[in-house]
């Protein structure tokens, strides 16, 4: 091997090749180059397009066809993504790309890296009433333990995944399999969890959950009494007493308190199943597949016999579940029997109602991850000093372009719903770790006041020149662009 | 700033797309789901470590390989080593060039080696190693020019035939060479052979002292490159049919006689548009077709393209890189 080369030459440690580069040549994989004297990483890399027309119903990325003129795209029109961006972790090196560029007369810089994250994992919320199985019990995927199950929120069901202890802690297949479970999810795709003592759960983000072979189709609109709330007035004087059956709470308007406020006449009818509060009741029955929930198919038999002192002859009954999905209109008759009539006109808008109100059940796939530790150092000679300017809503994460969500406290602990970032962003490494991309955009400005590596700063126009190594996609519609100065540091 | 090993599964979630340094393997494997994946994980856990592996005799492996050279120790490199031998007396040759076909040969080995698989390809940037068990087969496209895609050939592989490894090799590809053939495509009993065989015919494909070629001493271009101060090509010319015809003469000359001895089994060779066949020995059926149906494409390595195998499902995405992270 020679011993003297042109001063021009570098010699790149990307990989143990170790290739000495001349100015204007790549090295032995094409993917790195030296340019001008510098070492410079040419990879496929995504960058994303703005949304020409926020707002309007768009395919999120869709990548744009054939050839790119570079004259379509405005500078400022165009953010680069850390993904295919590469990392210079765990390095004290600049990050790959360091890009400015002028926003609306604002000089802003973003810094693109992929992170290598060991300390990270998906939180999950699961949209069903469902029980899954018991709080803290573990999570598993191919008979592996990934996570465990955390808290039921209103409607929804919350599973943590991952996590360092699962990723590194745990067996090596352990850590394997959890790392594959993390980078499906965030990718996208379908996972299949069993849950100790408790349901087998099909997930993907964006996707209705398939619990015990299930597919989730709404959410409830509330619990029965919460129902019985919320429709109590537009039921007033159309119909004598509602029941709302539910698996969790089964709401009676003339018993519940909005109906009392209303005035709704007694009507005495009598529920099976343990009275809570007046005109709320627990376990009116087994849960199941039935109306609200309940293994309940014909309504009427959570009802006890009306009793003359307080039901007339054609009392006006409805009875619906907390989906709306199932109901049924009865009307007294001389011995106080409820005879199933066609729901009269009045009371139909009220059901469409509840099922309006029943969202689609989804599951949501929020990776997070931890960007605190020598990651920083990408950024700036002094870690600490970003992580105070994101704190101060200075810097603006991003991962994908998508808006993260920084928790507050120490360290760069972020969230992000992978629905809103790129196809396939994620990555990982055999550590077990996930290679996440992630961006930090501010000021010009306050970046040299942070010791950011201002020497390494490129012009958006000449990391577009590269085009060759770069995808271009349409940014999601519903994402804020991530440029844009002065709108805070993190948003969710 | 080592960057760690990359391995993925490509969005259509059937390729496994393993990455590191140079190396680039796009793999595909055929069988039960379970046996799929035992054999993806047994060449993501083999691959990890094989970079590593050669850069630690990276020295040795530019060494010219003769008969009394001192031999490599690590596996890949002594499958290296074993494959350029052939050639060592006759021409310089180093065992660099047999690294992607003995790479790609290495990781199919670990696959097999983990679980039973119908068929499966491991293509290192144009060098694929196969396995074909029971009565399966492989449709083969054959890509003169990456950067602007054409079949001039394809070709069916089955389990009867002994063909287990293809290489192209050319002057536009990412190595250098001596020659100026668009494309040697070779099938050779082995990943490794077939590297070595299609470095060698491609390099024979010349018109020694042609004004309209431009050769450059390998250094200039990259200075610790194996080839050393040796010209390689940079361009060419349009040439006569006749010239033409001469180039792609010596280079069957060569690939003839790499068949008698039996190195290789049969090659296609291609020069501005025009492509001669060795004919196919008797023991091999797979012949050369225009055949438009594919299965998985051979292409020249692509010097102008990112980091990843050119390996294209043609007639289904037009040609381009494989990004990673498409």
């Amino acid at each position: 091997m020679p011993d003297v080369f042109p001063p021009d030459t570098v010699r790149c440690d990307a990989c143990p090749v170790l290739c000495y580069i001349k100015r204007g040549h790549a090295g032995a994989c094409d993917r790195y180059a030296n340019v001008e004297g510098q070492l410079v990483r040419v990879d496929p890399h995504i960058l994303l397009d703005r949304a020409k027309s926020q707002g309007t119903p768009l395919v999120p990325f869709l990548e744009r066809e054939g050839d790119w003129d570079g004259k379509i795209m405005k500078g400022q029109e165009t953010f680069v993504t850390a993904i295919g961006a590469g990392t210079t972790y765990p390095d004290y090196k600049p990050a790959p790309f360091i890009v400015s560029s002028e926003v609306e007369g604002v000089d802003m810089v973003t810094v693109v890296t992929e992170g290598i994250f060991s300390y990270c994992g998906v939180k999950l919320k699961i949209d069903t009433d469902r029980h899954l199985g018991p709080e803290r019990n573990l999570v598993r995927a191919q008979g592996e333990p990934v996570g465990h199950v955390t808290t039921a929120e209103y409607g929804s069901q919350m599973l943590s995944l991952g996590g360092v202890h699962h990723l590194t802690g745990g067996s090596k297949s352990e850590g394997r399999v959890t790392c594959e479970t993390l980078l499906d999810l965030c990718n996208g795709k379908e996972v299949e969890l069993t849950i100790d003592d408790g349901a087998s759960v099909r997930v993907a983000a964006g996707k209705p959950p398939v619990v015990n072979g299930q597919r989730e189709e709404r959410m409830r609109v509330g619990c029965g009494s919460a129902t019985i709330g919320m429709f109590a007035k537009q039921w007033f004087g159309k119909v004598d007493d509602v029941v709302v059956v539910d698996d969790h709470i089964t709401g009676v308007l003339s018993e519940h308190q909005a109906g009392k406020l209303l005035g709704v006449r007694e009507t005495g009818i009598a529920i099976q199943g343990r009275r809570s509060t007046p005109g709320r009741y627990f376990q009116v029955a087994e849960p199941g597949t039935g109306w609200g929930g309940t293994n309940i198919s014909d309504p009427l038999t959570i009802l006890k016999p009306f009793k003359p002192k307080f039901a007339w002859p054609h009392l006006r009954l409805l009875m619906v579940s907390t989906t709306g999905e199932q109901f049924a209109y009865y009307e007294l008759d001389e011995t106080l029997r409820p005879v199933e009539k066609e729901l009269p006109e009045a009371l139909r808008e009220s059901v469409g109602r509840i099922r309006e109100n029943c969202e689609p059940a989804l599951t949501t796939v929020l990776f997070m991850g931890g960007a605190g530790g020598s990651l920083r150092a990408g950024v700036t000679e002094n870690p600490v000093k970003l992580t105070d300017s994101v704190k101060r809503k200075l810097t603006r994460v991003t991962c994908g372009g998508a808006p993260a969500y920084i928790w507050p406290g120490g360290g760069i602990t972020f969230m992000v719903d992978v629905t809103r970032m790129p196809e396939n962003a994620f990555g990982y490494v055999p550590t077990p770790a996930l290679v996440a991309p992630i961006e930090f955009t501010l000021k010009k400005g306050d970046y040299a006041v942070l010791g950011g590596h201002v020497d390494y700063v490129r012009p958006l126009a000449d990391v577009l020149k590269e085009k060759e190594r770069q995808r271009q996609l349409v940014s999601h519609a519903q994402n804020p662009w991530p440029l844009k100065p002065h709108a805070g540091g993190s948003e969710s | 700033m080592r960057e760690p090993a990359f391995i993925r599964m490509l969005p259509d979630g059937r390729r496994l797309h393993l990455h590191d340094g140079p190396i680039d393997l796009i793999i595909e494997a055929d069988g039960p789901p379970q046996a799929i994946s035992s054999a993806y994980e047994a060449a993501a856990r083999r691959f990890v470590s094989i970079l590593d592996e050669l850069c630690r005799e990276l020295p040795l492996l530019r060494t010219r390989a003769e008969k009394h050279s001192t031999r490599p120790r690590g596996a890949i490199a002594r499958h290296m080593f074993a494959a350029v031998e052939p050639y060592g007396e006759d021409c310089f040759i180093t065992p660099m060039a047999a690294v992607a076909g003995s790479v790609a040969e290495e990781i199919l080995e670990s696959m097999v080696g983990a679980a039973s698989l119908e068929r499966t390809y491991v293509n290192n940037g144009g060098d694929i190693a196969l396995h074909l068990a029971d009565r399966h087969s492989y449709k083969v496209g054959m890509v003169e020019r990456p950067d602007r895609p054409s079949l001039f050939g394809s070709l069916e592989i089955t389990t009867a035939d002994p063909v287990r490894g293809i290489a192209t090799s050319g002057w536009r590809g990412r190595s250098f060479s001596l020659g100026i053939a668009d494309a040697v495509t070779v099938l050779a009993d082995s990943a490794s052979s077939a590297d070595a065989a299609a470095t060698v015919i491609a390099n024979a494909v010349n018109l020694p002292d042609h004004p309209g070629i431009t050769r450059v001493p390998a250094s200039e271009i990259s200075p610790d490159s194996d080839l050393g101060d040796l010209l390689v090509t940079r361009s060419v010319e349009p040439l006569s049919q006749l010239e033409i015809d001469a180039a792609l003469e010596n280079g069957l000359r060569a690939a003839t006689l790499l068949r008698e001895k039996g190195l290789i089994h049969s090659a296609a060779l291609c020069l501005q548009k025009r492509v001669r066949v060795l004919p196919p020995s008797h023991a091999l059926p797979a012949s050369l077709s225009t055949d438009r149906f594919l299965k998985c494409v051979v292409c020249t390595p692509d010097g102008s393209s990112g980091p990843s195998a050119p390996e294209i499902p043609a007639e289904l995405e037009p040609i381009g890189r494989t990004n990673p992270h498409a």
